[in-house]
């Protein structure tokens, strides 16, 4: 396997990463004015993500800066070419990051239901805006010189609005799945009704957006037929079973795990349906491919040495400050 | 309107206001390291309280730090892309090996110092205090990294366009890298130990949770004072590098206009200005032959001026100047400040001085402003090139980002930094209005009975929600 394709999968997994962790810190703040009604409940919401979504962010921050190193050409047309957009995916984040913080240090019942809001919103447009960018990426780019010219409004079609509120109900079922997981009493049982609604939009959404790639995004077609794509779904469908069972029976890791699953899968699928490319191009325009688009070969070994040491140093060390917060959350240990 | 005159507005607007918090948490980070370390080798319940005060000042800071950075680390695609399709395959790595060998880390440490009391040992607390300050520490290196190399590239060839890496360590450390590193990191620490004294001698002209106040003006007054004087050498060091590598820059902040020999250093003058011939006549004061000196080690040592380059390579000199003379002034100001509180300490009459103590509280926002000009000198000097000598800023823009795009995202951004600062500066003046937890029962330490105030009237900061 040569390096350019190690690190389109690198980048796969970084986003895995990203889109399991933040993920539910990101369902979490969609769901928390829903399933939690008082101050005390929604403190307690808060409590059950503060010590790990700042962490969980660093998965979008390293692969922001991965796909810079190793694929420049993508980096600069995506994020140039998806200007507004990207501009109010990072105001979103900037005011959910400070709304965890901010929010429960005045009492002002008015402070405290604006950040709220902020942290709601905040949560609810960064899954929106990051699935839309995924199914314009899926759909193709109309690329001319390497550039996309399209704007904010040749961003909002139908397919792409599609894949968005996958997104959206893909972290809703996420993020219900993990307070049904970290909370007690009326919060979890709501939380958990929350995570079966997420599953039943997220199971329908991807059944549609299946449906409908064949005409939305007809270069797709051969990548799709891939014994690997296939594999992907099976898994998928697989971790969907899981979820459903899980909930029903309150067994809320078992839950938590296969939702990650079905998320992971989703990611697989896309990745199966991408290569070579990382960029399709619609009409005429040049794709930007996983070859042509690529580093030099040492920055990119320079970066598998970083990674290869680096990265399994932050498993574990994240792996034992989760285990540290395991369990049920309690506001008294220190809280928002 | 000019997009590049735009986009480089955008990016001044959210680099300088980003780097306020990440300046105030490498500093703080440190400190409550230093504060934990004592807490848990003497079991002092003054050091704890101490340790969790300066930690909820920490944490305010910190995320509007981690909230701001997102955006720079996506405005080089959006708003550079012609720059980062040229140093992808550079530029790119440091900004990924931040977030691997360093955001990881000190934000994953963050959530067990904020979050694990009563989940955690306390030597867990004390190791993840260090790892947050490892973390943000490292964290800034690899960004100047980034930086330094657009000040003095290295370890890199030209081809079809594209600076291709060559050599991993001559780029990490290009000639620049390890003096501005030294010179960031010191200031950081000034900035954390201004803030941390600033706050301590407020409370003691007050005459309020004395316990707590001691202990943070002897830590915070400690680093001050050595983070000062390191910031000075490594000032200086960081200054010859400028003269050795970025002549053109050097001759701009010195504002040098035609080579000399024995050149002197300018303490006070006139901005000078682009066109040499307009150049101001006024009041000065130089010290003769003192700039060939401390560049060279030579009193008759050439210093190379801005006769030496062709005009449309000059940066504008006059902000150049201002900057930098005003951040070494700055700097001064601040050494001389801690040389005093230094020596009033040793002899253990600081709290008589009140006038010293004002001016303590007075200097918080001092090294912040000295940072801020330090950058400015770094970015303006460095211009009109974006990468020294290879790529010149008005090239390196999105062709697809029309002017009303950055207006609107100049707006929005700079809508939401004020909501922002305006937040954060009310909620950690509350924070420090409040104060640290009051010392528990028993303990006397707290206030001192002749000047201690009415019972109940300063020790209520129970009930307010939050951690």
């Amino acid at each position: 396997m040569d390096l350019a394709t190690i690190w389109f999968l690198l980048i796969g997994v970084l986003l895995v990463g990203y889109a399991v962790l933040d993920g539910f810190d990101l369902g979490a703040g969609i769901l928390h004015l829903f399933v939690a009604r008082d101050d005390r409940e929604r403190r307690t919401v808060m409590a059950a993500i503060g010590p790990v979504w700042d962490g969980n962010e660093v998965w979008l921050l390293t692969g922001g800066g991965a796909l810079f190193a190793a694929f420049p050409a993508v980096y600069a047309t995506v994020f140039s070419g998806f200007y507004l957009a990207l501009m109010l995916l990072l105001v979103a984040l900037i005011l959910r990051a400070v709304s965890l913080e901010f929010r429960s240090h005045v009492e002002w019942p008015a402070w405290r239901l604006a950040w709220d809001v902020a942290f709601a919103v905040g949560s609810f447009l960064p899954a929106l805006l990051f699935g839309v960018a995924l199914g314009n990426v899926l759909e193709g780019l109309p690329l001319t010189d390497g550039e996309y010219r399209g704007g904010l409004i040749g961003l909002l079609n139908p397919f792409a609005l599609l894949v968005g509120l996958l997104a959206v109900a893909m972290v809703v079922q996420h993020g219900g799945a993990w307070l049904a997981l970290k909370t007690e009493g009326q919060v979890e049982e709501r939380a958990r009704r929350a995570a079966a609604f997420g599953w039943l939009a997220f199971g329908l959404l991807w059944l549609v957006a299946t449906a409908a790639a064949p005409s939305a995004a007809p270069h797709l077609a051969d990548s799709l037929g891939r014994p690997l794509a296939w594999l992907a779904a099976a898994a998928f469908v697989l971790a969907m079973a899981a979820v459903r069972w899980a909930l029903a029976r309150r067994r809320d890791v078992l839950a938590f795990a296969a939702s990650g699953g079905s998320i992971a899968a989703v990611w697989a699928i896309v990745g199966a349906a991408l290569y070579p490319n990382l960029v399709p191009a619609s009409g005429d325009g040049q794709a930007l491919t996983v070859a042509g688009a690529s580093s030099s070969q040492l920055s990119l070994t320079v970066m598998l040495v970083v990674a290869l040491v680096g990265m399994p140093l932050v498993i574990a060390y994240t792996a034992f400050i989760y285990s540290r917060f395991r369990g049920k959350v309690r506001l008294e240990d220190g809280a928002y | 309107m000019d997009v590049v005159l735009l986009a480089r507005v955008q990016f001044a607007v959210t680099v300088a206001f980003h780097f306020i918090f990440p300046s105030i948490t490498i500093g703080l980070a440190l400190l409550i390291a230093i504060a934990e370390t004592i807490r848990h080798r003497r079991g002092a319940e003054l050091w704890d309280r101490t340790a969790v005060f300066w930690t909820r000042v920490f944490a305010l800071a910190f995320v509007v730090g981690v909230a701001t950075g997102i955006v720079m680390e996506f405005q080089f695609g959006t708003n550079w892309s012609r720059y980062s399709t040229f140093v992808g395959d550079i530029f790119g790595a440091p900004l990924a090996a931040e977030g691997v060998l360093a955001f990881f880390l000190e934000s994953g440490f963050l959530g067990i110092l904020l979050f694990g009391r009563g989940r955690v040992g306390s030597r867990l607390r004390v190791f993840a205090a260090w790892m947050v300050a490892a973390g943000s520490t490292l964290s800034a290196f690899w960004i100047i990294v980034a930086n330094s190399w657009m000040q003095t590239p290295a370890g890199f060839e030209v081809v079809g366009g594209r600076a291709v890496l060559t050599d991993f360590w001559a780029a990490v450390f290009n000639p620049s890298t390890l003096p501005r590193y030294l010179h960031t990191v010191a200031s950081a620490w000034v900035m954390g130990a201004f803030l941390m004294t600033g706050i301590a001698a407020w409370y003691l002209l007050r005459r309020r949770h004395l316990g707590v106040a001691r202990t943070s003006l002897r830590l915070g007054l400690t680093v001050a004072f050595v983070g000062a004087a390191l910031m000075f050498v490594t000032g200086d060091n960081s200054a010859r590098q400028v003269a050795n590598t970025q002549p053109a820059k050097f001759a701009a902040l010195q504002g040098l206009y035609t080579t000399t020999s024995g050149a002197p250093l300018t303490i006070f003058a006139l901005p000078p200005t682009q066109d040499p011939a307009a150049a101001p006549e006024g009041p000065e004061i130089v010290v003769s032959r003192m700039l060939s000196f401390m560049t060279y080690g030579s009193f008759t040592a050439p210093v190379t001026g801005l006769d030496q380059f062709p005009q449309d390579q000059w940066a504008p000199i006059a902000p150049t100047f201002l900057a930098y003379h005003n951040m070494v002034l700055l700097g001064t100001a601040m050494l001389l400040l801690m040389l005093f509180g230094a020596w009033y300490l040793w002899r253990g009459n600081i709290e008589q001085h009140r006038g010293w103590l004002r001016l303590a509280v007075l200097a918080i926002p001092l090294p912040m402003l000295a940072i801020q000009l330090g950058w400015a000198t770094a970015e303006v000097g460095r211009q009109p090139w974006i990468v020294y000598g290879l790529m010149k800023t008005a090239q390196a823009t999105s062709g697809v980002v029309s002017a009303t795009d950055l207006l609107i995202s100049i707006g929005l951004l700079v809508a939401v930094y004020a909501l922002l600062a305006a937040c954060w500066l009310y909620l950690t003046l509350r924070e420090i209005a409040h104060g640290p937890a009051p010392a528990p029962a028993g303990v006397t330490e707290e206030e001192s009975p002749a000047t201690s105030p009415a019972p109940g009237t300063t020790l209520h900061r129970a009930g307010l929600g939050g951690r």
